[in-house]
């Protein structure tokens, strides 16, 4: 387990040093000049030639590499060019809320996938097999930008339940919070289940075809034993694996969902910033968004090592 | 442990009663054209595969005759009132300048399909490439070349294919590249775990001792062997493609204004959702059409054509 | 330990299978896959169950556990045992039944337990089910059970997981687990196929131990006639289906009635003949394709018009003696 865990941390350090050089090679194919931009309406020969000994652009491209990553393992994100504020605190306070629509649409997700994709696999080829899963690939298959918009437009604007848009941190007011986050979670919650749903169906068909669970029915354990403690202890695992694999898509179906329901979030943060030419902003906000996923596929892979007990026990 | 793509629920088969064994059409193999008839007719019993492509062949229809098939021109402001609702003479309703959503839609369709195929098949061919190389070569390379595939696979997408257009700016030809960038690494990824399979084989051993060259290896010997789980990715990918364009036309990063992209039609209809749903809400249909059927047309591609990743 | 009373009266057979049918529905319609299988086992005697693979061994031995699922399986016929007919029973009937009074073991030990459970937590809960014992004797007793059957260090080994256990162990467990709950009847599956030749004599002679130490009767399903050979009182032989031959162990060996029993017992090498080993030609015919009359008539040496004609009937021979052929004499 030691091992495994260490081998995980090692292919983790591995995978974000090459995601930094892939943003940093990115942020250096933008087209223009970055200190020209910077530098605005104050150009002088002069002050373009020290802050480009500032930024570091004289120097070879590993060096600037190098100065960049050590600000950047130091928390230092640089300033946003519009409004000059830390980019550290501007992704922080964006990615905050994004987090909580992300874990809260999870919860979502796995209240609807588990119960249905139990009744599909327990009664295959009926019509509740068939209800379930079309609703799985039906909820699966809408974009959820436009999902949000139909849910706002019936529960918000319709009939007047939940509000259409914004964000409360839940911590500073529960019952607003939560509120507020009802619509967003259940968009993307409901695309999560889809894909959910599917797998724990035929992991499931699977685990309930295996030899053990024969051999448990053989001793006289009863169904509903079989199904719940038996096989769903086995047909659980993989999905652990999957809310790993699936984080980053969920980060990007926040993204998008965020933008619908106005929460001030990752989203909201990278296209503003795309479209103003903020750079600095961009480059961390793409940065943080994308450690956060390989941070969780390594938490993910060592839950997955612990509930596994061919793994922890080796 | 099953995998998550577990083969749950096979055809019974009680002590090996003898289920057909499932047959990997290939056209090169003599008596393809039974193993294709084999393959459709399990293909034609699986009715979510056969709507899917049904209405993938319609909406591939409508984008070939746009022309022919759009009452209105799509971009053409004020041929209606605007925020009309659904009529006889615009059947889905126009949009805030006045254009007519149906025309708009069936254009959109080109859109879509072109960004969404283009960008696979871009995305293939280079993922392939570097899967092929990376398996066939082992060593350094395939250290270089899957490490660099790691790192763009921990990007999501959508995110990916953001960060792309800030590098590169608007226009569809940027659209297709950022798109395309997101799904190269799962290409390399199925072809080089293919390629290490195929290498061992003992026809490809036969072919290098015969004094065959690595080019000729690699894409006469090896590609055809793995090309089935390859072309069963591609039709899994073209939904997620046009996800992420319309996602990125729903963000403003898409094909600029006026060229009709579903996405961006989808948001600017968000501002009227009160007194004008039908903006939203007609263009998302299209959109949702285009994906359901392509997630059902791809799994039954994948549970008809290639074995290991039955469900 | 303890006789389960209902078998007190040893002359009554402890298993009394009629007529079982064992049918698949498929898109080809039916496929009987056991068909009309008779036989009886009694108190302290191994019946063998032999056959190639695909002959309706295994199903017959699930199927007197009702562990077919239906659909898309279909049984028929009726299975006697402490004076009720099973296929007649309800699953949670059943369920009282299996591991407590029927105990049943496969071929595949290491994955007949439970990966992510404790061996020593499987075991609880199988003798929970059957045993009205609190769970500090029920502890005690899972860990004797791994010493009776040969486990060093039961205390720790109830705490590791299967796959901690090699295949051989883990079958130990599994007989174990079996007859914790004194059954009257095992049903012992390929119980060494999987296993090393040396591990395979040991866990055939606990079996053995078993059957002779405490009446168990046993059903002893295997395609191997050396382990049948040592084991077993009675053998049945099935082919295709169904069951062609019937006759004491000593009997069948020396002198088979059955023109297939023939053949198998050509196919075993031995050390007092020399030469080639006999085959038999051809294959076993899949469910799909039976052939007409004897269904062993494509492949039989000494087949005659009729036999591709008449379905020979399972016929007595002579006291324990059966045979389904035409040529076969009544002596």
């Amino acid at each position: 387990m030691v091992r495994f865990v260490l081998s995980r941390l090692g292919q983790t350090v591995a995978v974000l040093f090459t995601v930094s050089i892939i943003i940093f090679a990115l942020m250096r194919m933008i087209p223009g000049d970055p200190v020209l931009m910077r530098l605005g309406d104050d150009f002088t020969q002069e002050a373009y030639e020290r802050l480009r000994g500032e930024l570091g652009f004289d120097r070879s491209i590993v060096t600037q590499y190098l100065i960049w990553i050590r600000s950047v393992l130091s928390g230092d994100l640089g300033d946003s060019f519009i409004n000059h504020e830390r980019v550290a605190r501007l992704v922080f306070d964006a990615f905050i809320p994004t987090l909580t629509l992300v874990v809260a649409s999870v919860i979502v997700g796995l209240l609807i996938a588990v119960p249905s994709g139990i009744i599909a696999a327990m009664r295959k080829d009926s019509p509740w097999d068939y209800g379930s899963m079309g609703f799985a690939i039906f909820v699966y298959s809408m974009p959820s930008f436009w999902k949000g918009i139909i849910l706002i437009w019936i529960f918000s604007v319709y009939l007047g339940w939940f509000p259409a848009m914004g964000y409360v941190h839940p911590w500073t007011d529960l019952s607003q919070g939560l509120w507020r986050l009802v619509l967003p979670a259940v968009t993307l919650g409901t695309f999560f289940s889809g894909l959910v749903a599917r797998i724990i169906r035929s992991s499931l068909l699977e685990v309930l075809d295996q030899d053990y669970v024969k051999a448990a029915r053989a001793r006289g354990v009863r169904r509903a034993a079989l199904v719940y403690k038996h096989a769903l202890a086995n047909a659980l695992i993989p999905v652990v694996t999957v809310i790993g694999l699936q984080f980053g898509t969920l980060l990007g179906g926040a993204v998008l969902t965020e933008t619908v329901f106005a929460i001030p979030g990752m989203g909201r943060l990278s296209v503003s910033a795309i479209l103003n030419r903020d750079y600095s902003v961009v480059q961390g906000a793409i940065l943080v968004g994308v450690l956060a996923v390989v941070v969780v596929n390594l938490l993910v892979d060592i839950l997955y090592a612990f509930l596994n007990p061919r793994i922890r026990v080796a | 442990m099953p995998s998550p793509l577990g083969a749950g629920d096979r055809p019974f088969d009680p002590e090996g009663l003898g289920v057909p064994a499932p047959v990997v059409a290939s056209a090169a193999t003599p008596g393809a054209r039974a193993g294709v008839r084999r393959w459709w007719r399990r293909f034609a019993r699986n009715p979510g595969a056969v709507f899917g492509l049904a209405v993938f062949l319609a909406i591939v229809v409508m984008a070939a005759l746009a022309p022919v098939l759009a009452p209105y021109d799509p971009i053409a402001q004020g041929v209606g009132t605007p925020l009309e609702r659904p009529s006889a003479a615009h059947w889905a309703g126009t949009d805030s300048f006045g254009r007519d959503i149906l025309s708009r839609i069936i254009y959109g369709a080109r859109v879509a399909l072109v960004v969404g195929i283009v960008a696979v098949l871009l995305a293939m061919a280079i993922g392939v490439t570097l899967g092929l190389i990376s398996g066939y070569y082992g060593g350094i390379v395939d250290t270089v070349i899957m490490r660099i595939m790691d790192g763009l696979f921990a990007f999501p997408i959508i995110i990916l294919a953001i960060a792309m257009m800030a590098v590169m700016g608007f226009g569809v030809r940027n659209v297709i590249i950022a798109v395309a960038v997101g799904f190269i690494a799962p290409f390399a990824r199925v072809t080089r775990g293919d390629v290490l399979a195929v290498k061992e084989e003992p026809y490809i051993e036969a072919a290098r001792l015969a004094g065959v060259g690595s080019l000729a290896i690699i894409f006469q010997h090896v590609l055809p062997n793995v090309l089935a789980p390859i072309i069963v990715q591609g039709a899994l990918r073209v939904s997620g493609a046009i996800i992420t364009e319309s996602g990125l036309s729903f963000l403003g990063l898409g094909p600029p204004p006026p060229t009709p992209a579903w996405g961006r039609m989808i948001a600017e209809g968000q501002a009227f959702i009160v007194m004008a749903p039908h903006v939203s809400t007609v263009p998302g249909i299209a959109l949702m059409l285009a994906i359901v059927a392509l997630n059902l047309l791809g799994d039954g591609l994948r549970d008809t054509l290639d074995p290991r990743m039955r469900r | 330990m303890a006789t389960n009373p209902a078998f007190m009266n040893s002359s009554d057979p402890v298993l009394d299978v009629k007529n079982l049918t064992v049918e698949f529905s498929s898109e080809d319609g039916p496929l009987r896959a056991v068909d009309e299988v008779s036989f009886q086992i009694r108190r302290g005697e191994i019946v063998g169950l032999v056959g190639e693979s695909g002959a309706g061994k295994s199903l017959t031995s699930e199927a007197i556990l009702g562990l077919i699922r239906r659909p898309p399986g279909r049984m028929a016929g009726e299975v006697w045992f402490g004076g009720r007919d099973l296929l007649a029973l309800d699953e949670s009937a059943l369920a009282r039944i299996r591991g407590k009074d029927i105990a049943m073991i496969f071929q595949n030990p290491g994955a007949s337990l439970n990966p992510v459970f404790r061996v020593g937590e499987q075991m609880l809960e199988a003798m929970a089910l059957h045993l009205p014992e609190p769970r500090g004797a029920l502890k005690e007793r899972v860990v004797e059970t791994l010493g009776r059957v040969g486990i060093s260090s039961p205390q720790t080994r109830a705490r590791d997981y299967p796959h901690q256990f090699s295949g051989g162990m883990a079958q130990r467990v599994m007989i174990g687990m079996g007859v914790s709950c004194t059954p009257s009847l095992l049903i012992a599956d390929e119980p060494t196929t999987a296993l090393d030749v040396t591990i395979q004599a040991q866990v055939l002679a606990l079996i053995r131990q078993l059957a002779r130490e405490l009446g168990v009767a046993v059903l002893l399903v295997s395609h191997d006639l050396g382990i049948i050979s040592q084991m077993c009182h009675r053998v049945l032989v099935m082919y295709a289906g169904r069951v062609v031959e019937e006759a004491p162990v000593a009997t069948l060996f020396r002198a088979p009635a059955h023109p297939y029993t023939r053949g198998l017992i050509e196919c075993l090498p031995r050390l007092d003949r020399d030469g080639r080993l006999g085959a038999i030609r051809g294959m076993m015919p899949g469910l799909r394709a039976l052939p007409s009359g004897c269904r062993f008539h494509p492949r039989c040496p000494i087949a005659e018009p009729r036999c591709s004609a008449e379905s020979p009937v399972l016929r007595s021979l002579a006291a324990g003696r059966a045979a389904a052929c035409h040529l076969a004499e009544v002596s």
